[in-house]
């Protein structure tokens, strides 16, 4: 049945994620609100809508940057609970939103929220990102985010008959470039010397990055985590 | 760090502090006077600007240094990895002035494209990778010029964090004694488009191709200037100093028509996850809110942005678009590559359109560049590398300038 103004019935905000108890709610948005950017990111709301205005997942999605900021000033444990679980990952993380004449970051707000739901193993993360591990273990081991070779048509046929004509010359162009550091190297973006991606993986390790790898995808840590220390081991 | 919800008696305390508005305490603070104290407490390292270097104005009216060489190329995975002709482009331009500059490898990407997607991170791990990369540049005497516009505002953003926080400073300083490096953190973070406006008067006194056929618009990308907004380059010549500088006024000084279209503070929906997994948002704003926007208000020949994540979403978002009869076809480059060309810059061994999906062609055939004999040479060039009679392409088969429109 259509929604309308007659059977809307959003129910009680309490009901809305039973999965979850008050107690819990409460314990993430304290995660987020202790974050040492949080207070740079929010100093109330005056409900304007220039972030909104200015959003573009805004126009594509049930999304507004000015519920989430609204949320978070009145600390409104149900909503923000909400958000965390439902809205943050349409977020482009474009930060049009730092318009707003009250000097929040909503987008920053996001990133945050981001976070606390990572490090808490939220499911809805989990899903958000299924298909992005491959990423993340490219930019984790390699220094890089993306390379020539992942240029395939099976993962970009929206890119059209380009990609295929690209994977299919890939060698001979990346061959083709000037600059020293890019020529021939097609599993990452430039060539990184050893030295310095051992000093990554120290990174990883001491900053705790690693273990939020472990809360997001065991499997991907396992991965990672099995290079790196040998590397290191070696190096 | 508040660790409990706000009381009643919290929020009644700070509604009794009215907001003064007083133009003399807008923000315009100098981020370099707390480097230099924190320099002085012993705390960082701040690596100055070298001579030479010009200054501009930012968006509040403090006067950024630009250094013109010995700069440390901190590239960007975007281009390297599927928009290379944008890297080589501003590497040719710093060759043709005989700039001093190094391209290291002793560098990682900021990450921040996999952050601003994924969040798998944290503020120390984020901090230190830029510190590691900031301290390497220290180390070989070159000072960092930073190619994406993604790195420049997320760098800029940890900056402000790191300058206002002790516990992250101490934090990404005992990270860094694990590698047994000093904490620095460079005077100014320069994003390479600020170079290129620094360098556009002397692009066009060696321009070689006419660019004033050209209508084109701008996307001005957004890591560049709404993160740490006041940190931008503006000019009150350009839009009365109500958008940054960069890009417009060197298609200005190149003596291209800029065209405005209504969308320009649109971003170009890269989205960082969505470009790589959502795609179906990514391109609908694309083509929407920026590339028919402009088709319909400008009809322009050419797009010109100043970050990877746009030219990548702008040019290969079209495609699809055109199976839904959308009003699609503009080709995207950098400022840099449009520099290039202009100065004469071989369309595919520099430039490297042939990673550029959308039609370049008519674009280039409007200059009267004949496209197709360079493409010929370009394709004797990869016959022999195919063949084993030449490694690859070279400086040397690529540094010479071309009459392009000869
Ligand atoms: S950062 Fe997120 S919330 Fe802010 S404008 Fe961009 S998409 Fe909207
Ligand atoms: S722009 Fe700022 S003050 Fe206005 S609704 Fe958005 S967050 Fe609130």
């Amino acid at each position: 049945m259509p929604t309308t103004l007659e059977n809307w019935n959003p129910g009680k905000a309490e009901d809305r994620h039973p999965e979850a108890t008050y107690e819990e709610k409460e314990r993430l948005f304290l995660e987020v609100k202790s974050d040492l950017r949080y207070e740079d990111f929010l100093y109330g709301c005056y409900e304007c809508g220039i972030c909104v205005s200015a959003c573009p997942s805004a126009r594509f999605y049930d999304f507004s940057p000015r519920v989430i900021a609204q949320a978070m000033a009145r600390e409104d444990v149900e909503r923000i609970y909400d958000i965390l679980t439902e809205d943050i990952w349409n977020c482009a993380q474009c930060f049009s939103c730092v318009r707003c004449p009250r000097q929040n970051n909503p987008g920053g707000l996001v990133t945050i929220l981001r976070e606390v739901s990572i490090k808490n193993g939220l499911q809805e993360s989990k899903d958000a990102l299924q298909g992005y591990s491959r990423v993340i273990y490219k930019v984790m081991l390699k220094g890089n985010q993306v390379s020539p070779d992942m240029l395939q048509p099976d993962f970009f046929p929206d890119w059209g008959p380009w990609v295929k004509n690209f994977s299919e010359n890939m060698h001979v162009w990346r061959k083709a470039i000037p600059m020293d550091t890019i020529r021939g190297i097609t599993d990452v973006a430039w060539r990184v010397e050893r030295k310095t991606l051992l000093e990554l993986y120290t990174i990883w390790f001491e900053s705790g990055n690693m273990d939020i790898i472990k809360e997001l995808d065991e499997g991907l840590y396992d991965l990672l985590a099995d290079v790196m220390q040998e590397e290191l081991e070696e190096g | 760090m508040p660790d409990n919800l706000t009381t009643i008696e919290e929020i009644l305390e700070r509604k009794s502090h009215p907001v003064v508005r007083d133009a003399s305490i807008a923000p315009t603070h100098d981020m370099r006077e707390l480097l230099f104290d924190l320099e002085a407490k012993g705390e960082i390292i701040v690596q100055k600007v070298p001579e030479p270097y010009v200054e501009f104005t930012t968006k509040f009216g403090r006067k950024k240094k630009i250094p013109i060489e010995h700069t440390w190329h901190h590239k960007s995975c975007g281009h390297c990895g599927h928009i290379p002709g944008y890297a080589s482009s501003i590497l040719w331009l710093h060759r043709q002035f005989d700039l001093d500059y190094h391209d290291p490898t002793d560098q990682t990407s900021c990450t921040g494209w996999n952050y601003y997607a994924s969040a798998a991170s944290n503020a120390a791990g984020q901090a230190s990778v830029m510190a590691r990369n900031f301290a390497a540049a220290y180390e070989t005497g070159y000072f960092p010029l930073i190619h994406c516009g993604t790195s420049f505002g997320h760098y800029k953003e940890i900056r402000e964090q790191l300058v206002h926080n002790q516990e992250l400073r101490d934090e990404v300083r005992r990270i860094l004694g694990k590698l047994g490096k000093p904490l620095v953190i460079p005077e100014e973070i320069v994003h390479y488009s600020e170079w290129v406006y620094a360098m556009r008067h002397r692009f066009a006194e060696r321009q070689l191709v006419d660019m004033s056929p050209i209508t084109a618009t701008v996307h001005p990308a957004c890591h560049y200037y709404k993160i740490v907004a006041e940190d931008a380059i503006y000019d009150p010549e350009i839009y009365g100093g109500q958008r940054t500088a960069v890009v417009t006024a060197l298609l200005e000084t190149l003596g291209m028509n800029v065209a405005d279209y209504s969308t320009w503070f649109d971003c170009c929906g890269f989205g960082f996850r969505h470009v790589l997994v959502q795609r179906d948002f990514t391109r609908s704003f694309a083509v929407l809110r920026k590339i028919e926007v402009m088709k319909n208000e400008a009809n322009p020949d050419l797009t010109v942005t100043h970050d990877t994540g746009c030219v990548t979403t702008l040019d290969k978002s079209q495609f699809a678009a055109k199976a839904h009869d959308r009003k699609v076809g503009i080709p995207i480059l950098s400022d840099a590559q449009v520099a290039a060309l202009a100065m004469g810059a071989h369309p595919f061994r520099v430039v490297q359109f042939h990673w550029h999906s959308t039609d370049w062609r008519p674009f280039l055939e409007k200059l009267g560049v004949n496209w197709q004999k360079y493409w010929d040479e370009f394709q004797a060039d990869l016959d022999a590398i195919r063949a084993g009679t030449k490694s690859g392409i070279t400086w040397e088969d690529a540094d010479q300038p071309i009459h392009l429109t000869a």
